[in-house]
C-alpha cells in the first residue's frame, strides 16, 4: 500500500472526463458521482481496473485515522480490505472540514467520531452506484445483488467495480444514503484488520516532510533568540559565511530571526550555529522558572474568574469550616515540550498559481491565509501537499500556525521565488515555546462525620491557551478559557458544594495544546485529590469514587462501567506482593472514559519501577480496536515519560534544557507491561488519541501512597527525589 | 571534497563537505531517506544504520569514517534476520507515526543477528538507544520476540 500525495490527480486537474469515477459532496453539499474530477472533492475513487482509493481528510500522525476512514468506506462499500488504497485529501474545508469545528483541521480526538457517518455514507453511496449499474448491465433485481470483498455478484455473473463504470457515472446517487445496520458491520470492530500505514513506514518509503526534496530547493535554519519575545537588533554573518555550503544569511520581516539559507541540512545547521546575533531584549521574558512559580502561586490564592455557574468561594468556605474534616491539596505541574520525533519542518514552493506547502499538516485552515497572508495572496491560491507526520501530540497545531508562518517569512526572505524547506534542529524545538503550561491548583475538600464527601474548593493557576487565539470565541467564556479547567469544572463527581476558580498568568513564553490539552493537569489534581480524601475518609479509593457517581447519569454510568473494568482486569481486590502498591484512576476527556490502575514496586534502596498498567476504555463502538489499543498504549506511555522526569525550565528566561539528554524521553527500560480493555458499547465514537493518558500519572502516584505512605503531588516525580529502575 | 561509498551494495560518489555525517550525506545527496533525522546527538536512534553489519548513529559518523566500509540502509536491507523482523513489525502493527521505526529496525535486526533469542532485558539494553515518542514499545518488544519465533522456526 502506498500513499500517493500528488495534488494533481484531483485538485488541479484536467477538466476533462476521466476513466475514474469518484464519489463525493457536490457544490451543494448532496452526495454525487463524476467521472469528471473538478465537479467535486472526492471522498472515494474508483478506477477502472477496479482499485478503490480512499480520500482521507486528516493527517496521520500515527493515530491511525488512514486506517479508520479507510475502514468506514470499506465497510459500507465492501470493498477488499487488503488492496483498498489511500490518499490524503487537498486543503480545501468547504469539502473536507472537521465537523467538529467547522474548519479543516485534526485534533481533540475528533477524526473518528466526526467522520464515522460522513465516511460510511461516502462508502454507502458508492456502493449503491455500483450495484445500480451492475444490475441495469446484466438486467436483473439490485435485490440479487451482492458485494463482497470488491466484487459486484448476481447469480453466475460477477464483475470488479471498474467493469461498471461506464454505467455507474449515469446513475444519480441516493439523496440519502442507506446505512448498514451494526449487526451485519463486517470491518469495523475487526480485531484482526491491520494498519494501512504499516508498510510504507517499515520499508524506508514512507514520506514525512522532512523527506520532500523539490527542484532548486535551499535549505534553511532559523537563529532565534534564547528568550521568548526577543527580536533582531542586528546580526554577523562573518563567520557563518566561512562553512561550506552558506548561501546567505537575512532577518525575517517580522524581526523575530535571521534566516540562513545553505546548499543543505548540514551546512545550514552549521552556518546558523555560527552566525552572531544580537537581540534586543526590551519585550522578551526574563524571569526563570521558579518566579514564574511563585506567581502562579500568588495568582492561585485569588481565583480572577469563576469556573462555574454555582461557583461561590465564600458559601463553599462556610461549608469548609463546618466541615468535619478538611484536606488540602497543592498541585504543580511544569513547562512540557512535545517533542514529536520528526523536527518540525516544511517546505515552500512557487507554483504558477501561487505557492505550495508541503507539510505534515494538521490544520490546514489556519495554514492556508497565515501563509496566504505573509505573502500577499488568497488563501486559495497557497496549495496544501499533505504528507505523513512525524508526530505531533499537539505541536503541529499551533494557534498561529508558527512554523509555516517562519517558512513562509524565510521564503519572502530569500525573494519569494526560490523554494525554501525550513528546517528545525532538536533543539529549536525544545526552547521554542509552545509548552503545555506550567500549573498550580489549591485545592480544599471538607469531609463530614461519616466521611461523606461535602465540599470542594479548586482553584487553578494557569497561563491560558485559547485566549488571543482564533478559538477564542468558541472556548472562552466570561473570562474562562475552558482548557484551563477542563476535568473540573465539568466533573461527573456529584459533590454537594463545588467552587472552581481560575487566574491567567501573564507571559510572553507561548503555550500550547499538549497531548489531552487541560486533562494532562486537572486530571492529575483531581484523581490525586480524590484518593487523599478517601484515605483520609478511611474507604477504598474505588469505593469511595463509586459513591460519588451513583446518581445514576449517563456519564457516571460510563464512568463507573471503566472504573469496574480496570479494577476487575487488575485484580483490585487481590493481595500484593510485599513493596508493590495499587493505583487508580478514573477520568473523561473528550468524550471518552477511561479508568487506569497502575501497579508499582518499590527496590530495597527506595528506587521505584512502574510494573504494569491496566486500562479500560470506554470510546462507543470500537472502530479499530488494535489501533484503539494501540492509542492507549501510547497515550499511557507519553503521560508516564512526562511524569517520572520531564520539565522545560527558564533561567533568567533562557530555556535550560538543550537536547534528549537534558528532557530524556521515556524509553523501552523503563515501560512496564499495559493492558487494555475495550468496553462493548453501541454509542457512536469517541477519541481516543489522547483520552488514555490524563489517568496515568495520579494512577501512579496514588500506587505510590498505597506502597509507600508518601505523597507526591508535584511532578515530574525525579524532581521531587525519586528514583526510577 | 569527493569520497567513494558503498551504500546498500552500490557503489556512490558523492561531494561533500569533510566532517559531514553521513545521516545528511544519505539524506541529502543520495536521497536514501528512510534513514531519520531525530536529535543530531546520537540520543534518539532514528538515524541508525548498519556499517559492516554493525548499528551505528548516522549522525555521528562523519563521512570518511565509512569509506572503506559498507553501509545498509532500511531500503537495502535484505536477509532472513531482516525480513523476520520486518514481517513481525507489521503482524503486531508496531508502527504508529512511524518516524522511528526504520532505525528500530536496525537495531532490531542487529540485535537478533548477535542474540537470536534475546531475553526482555537483553531488549531493554539493547534497544535503549531508539526513541519512540509515540511509546510503541510494548509492540517493539513483542515484535523482535516474534521475529525471533520466526527464525527459530
Amino acid at each position: 500500500m502506498t500513499i500517493t500525495t500528488t495534488r494533481r490527480t484531483f485538485l488541479i486537474g484536467a477538466t476533462a472526463a476521466s476513466s475514474s469515477l469518484f464519489i463525493g459532496l457536490n457544490a451543494s453539499k448532496s452526495w454525487a458521482a463524476t467521472t469528471t474530477e473538478t465537479e467535486l472533492n472526492p471522498f472515494v475513487k474508483i478506477d477502472a481496473d477496479g482499485t478503490v482509493t480512499a480520500i482521507i481528510k486528516h493527517f496521520e500522525m500515527g493515530q491511525g485515522t488512514t486506517t479508520g476512514l479507510t475502514t468506514l468506506i470499506a465497510e459500507e462499500l465492501d470493498a477488499d480490505w487488503e488492496n483498498i488504497q489511500v490518499q490524503f485529501a487537498p486543503a480545501n474545508a468547504k469539502i473536507y472540514a472537521n465537523l467538529a469545528f467547522g474548519a479543516q483541521g485534526t485534533g481533540g480526538s475528533t477524526a473518528i467520531a466526526n467522520s464515522f457517518i460522513q465516511y460510511r455514507k461516502a462508502g454507502a453511496t458508492a456502493r449503491d452506484v455500483l450495484v445500480k449499474a451492475a444490475a441495469q448491465k446484466w438486467g436483473v433485481e439490485t435485490a440479487s445483488i451482492t458485494v463482497e470483498n470488491s466484487i459486484l455478484k448476481s447469480g453466475e455473473k460477477s464483475a470488479h467495480f471498474g467493469e461498471v463504470l461506464e454505467i455507474a457515472r449515469t446513475i444519480t446517487p441516493p439523496a440519502e444514503p442507506k446505512l448498514k445496520s451494526k449487526i451485519n458491520f463486517k470491518l469495523i470492530g475487526k480485531e484482526t484488520l491491520r494498519r494501512k500505514d504499516s508498510e510504507a513506514k517499515t520499508n524506508g518509503t514512507a514520506v514525512f516532510a522532512m523527506d520532500v526534496k523539490v527542484p532548486g530547493m535551499v535549505y534553511c535554519c532559523v537563529a532565534r533568540p534564547q528568550n521568548f519575545g526577543a527580536l533582531v537588533k542586528s546580526f554577523d554573518k562573518s563567520d557563518a559565511s566561512k562553512i561550506g555550503g552558506f548561501i546567505d544569511a537575512r532577518t525575517l520581516p517580522n524581526n523575530a530571526g535571521v534566516a540562513v539559507y545553505a546548499k543543505n541540512t548540514w551546512a545550514a545547521k552549521q552556518a546558523r550555529d555560527a552566525l552572531r546575533v544580537e537581540w534586543d531584549l526590551s519585550k522578551a521574558e526574563t524571569r526563570s522558572t521558579k518566579q514564574l512559580e511563585e506567581a502562579h502561586a500568588d495568582l492561585v490564592k485569588k481565583p480572577e474568574f469563576k469556573a462555574t455557574k454555582n461557583t461561590d468561594f465564600e458559601r463553599t468556605d462556610k461549608m469548609l469550616q463546618n466541615a468535619a474534616k478538611v484536606i488540602e491539596g497543592d498541585f504543580f505541574v511544569p513547562f512540557l515540550a512535545h517533542e514529536p520525533m520528526e523536527p518540525l519542518n516544511c517546505v515552500i514552493e512557487p507554483t504558477p498559481t501561487g505557492v505550495r506547502v508541503h507539510d505534515g499538516c494538521q490544520f490546514p485552515s489556519i495554514t492556508k491565509p497565515t501563509v496566504a497572508a505573509v505573502l500577499g495572496l488568497k488563501p486559495e491560491q497557497v496549495e496544501i501537499n499533505t504528507v505523513y507526520a512525524g508526530g505531533s501530540f499537539g505541536r503541529r497545531a499551533t494557534t498561529t500556525s508558527d512554523y509555516h508562518l517562519e517558512a513562509s517569512l524565510a521564503f519572502v526572505a530569500f525573494g519569494g521565488t526560490t523554494p525554501v524547506k525550513l528546517v528545525w534542529m532538536r533543539e529549536d524545538q525544545l526552547a521554542g515555546g509552545y509548552y503545555r503550561p506550567m500549573a498550580k491548583h489549591k485545592i480544599r475538600a471538607g469531609l463530614d462525620g461519616d466521611g461523606k464527601l461535602q465540599c470542594w474548593d479548586h482553584r487553578v493557576a494557569t497561563k491560558s491557551i485559547i485566549k488571543g487565539s482564533p478559538f477564542e470565541g468558541a472556548l472562552v467564556h466570561d473570562g474562562v478559557d475552558h482548557t484551563s479547567v477542563e476535568g473540573i469544572a465539568d466533573t461527573h463527581y456529584a459533590i454537594h458544594d463545588f467552587s472552581v476558580g481560575l487566574s491567567d498568568l501573564q507571559s510572553p513564553v507561548p503555550v500550547l495544546w499538549w497531548r489531552s490539552v487541560g486533562h494532562t493537569h486537572t486530571a492529575f489534581a483531581m484523581e490525586t485529590m480524590m484518593d487523599m480524601v478517601a484515605r483520609e475518609a478511611g474507604k477504598d479509593p474505588i469505593a469511595f469514587r463509586k459513591e460519588l457517581l451513583s446518581n445514576g447519569t449517563k456519564d457516571q454510568k460510563r464512568l463507573l462501567g471503566v472504573l469496574e473494568m480496570a479494577a476487575s482486569k487488575a485484580g483490585w481486590e487481590k493481595e500484593l506482593p510485599k513493596n508493590h502498591g495499587r493505583g487508580i484512576a478514573v477520568h473523561k476527556s473528550f468524550n471518552s472514559y477511561v479508568a487506569e490502575v497502575a501497579e508499582i514496586s518499590v527496590a530495597e534502596d527506595g528506587s521505584i519501577k512502574v510494573e504494569r498498567i491496566t486500562c479500560a476504555v470506554d470510546c462507543g463502538i470500537a472502530v479499530n480496536p488494535d489501533v484503539i489499543k494501540a492509542q492507549m498504549e501510547s497515550g499511557i506511555g507519553y503521560g508516564l515519560g512526562a511524569m517520572m522526569r520531564n520539565q522545560i525550565t527558564l533561567s533568567d528566561g533562557v530555556v535550560d534544557q538543550v537536547n534528549f539528554p537534558d528532557y530524556e524521553p521515556i524509553r523501552m527500560s523503563d515501560f512496564p507491561d499495559i493492558d487494555v480493555h475495550i468496553i462493548q458499547s453501541d454509542e457512536n465514537p469517541t477519541g481516543v488519541g489522547e483520552p488514555g493518558l490524563p489517568p496515568v500519572a495520579p494512577a501512579v502516584v496514588n500506587a505510590i501512597f498505597d506502597a509507600t505512605g508518601k505523597r507526591y503531588t508535584s511532578l515530574p516525580l525525579t524532581e521531587q527525589g525519586i528514583e526510577f529502575t | 571534497m569527493k569520497y567513494q561509498l558503498s551504500v546498500n551494495d552500490e557503489k556512490k560518489e558523492v561531494e561533500a563537505e569533510p566532517g559531514t555525517p553521513l545521516l545528511w550525506v544519505l539524506r541529502d545527496e543520495l536521497n536514501l531517506t528512510g534513514t531519520k533525522f531525530g536529535c543530531g546527538v546520537a540520543a534518539c536512534g532514528a538515524c541508525t544504520v548498519h556499517v559492516n553489519g554493525e548499528p551505528v548513529r548516522s549522525c555521528q559518523t562523519p563521512i570518511e569514517a565509512v569509506e572503506e566500509n559498507k553501509v545498509t540502509t532500511i531500503e537495502g536491507l535484505e536477509d532472513r534476520v531482516s525480513d523476520a523482523v520486518v514481517a513481525a513489525w507489521r503482524e503486531l502493527d508496531v508502527v504508529q507515526c512511524g518516524y522511528c521505526q526504520s532505525g528500530q529496525i536496525m537495531s532490531a535486526v542487529g540485535l537478533l543477528t548477535e542474540n537470536k533469542k534475546p531475553t526482555d532485558e537483553d531488549i531493554d539494553n539493547y534497544m535503549s538507544g531508539n526513541v519512540c515518542r509515540c511509546a510503541t514499545y510494548q509492540r517493539i518488544r513483542a515484535a523482535i520476540h516474534l521475529a525471533s519465533d520466526k527464525l527459530e522456526g
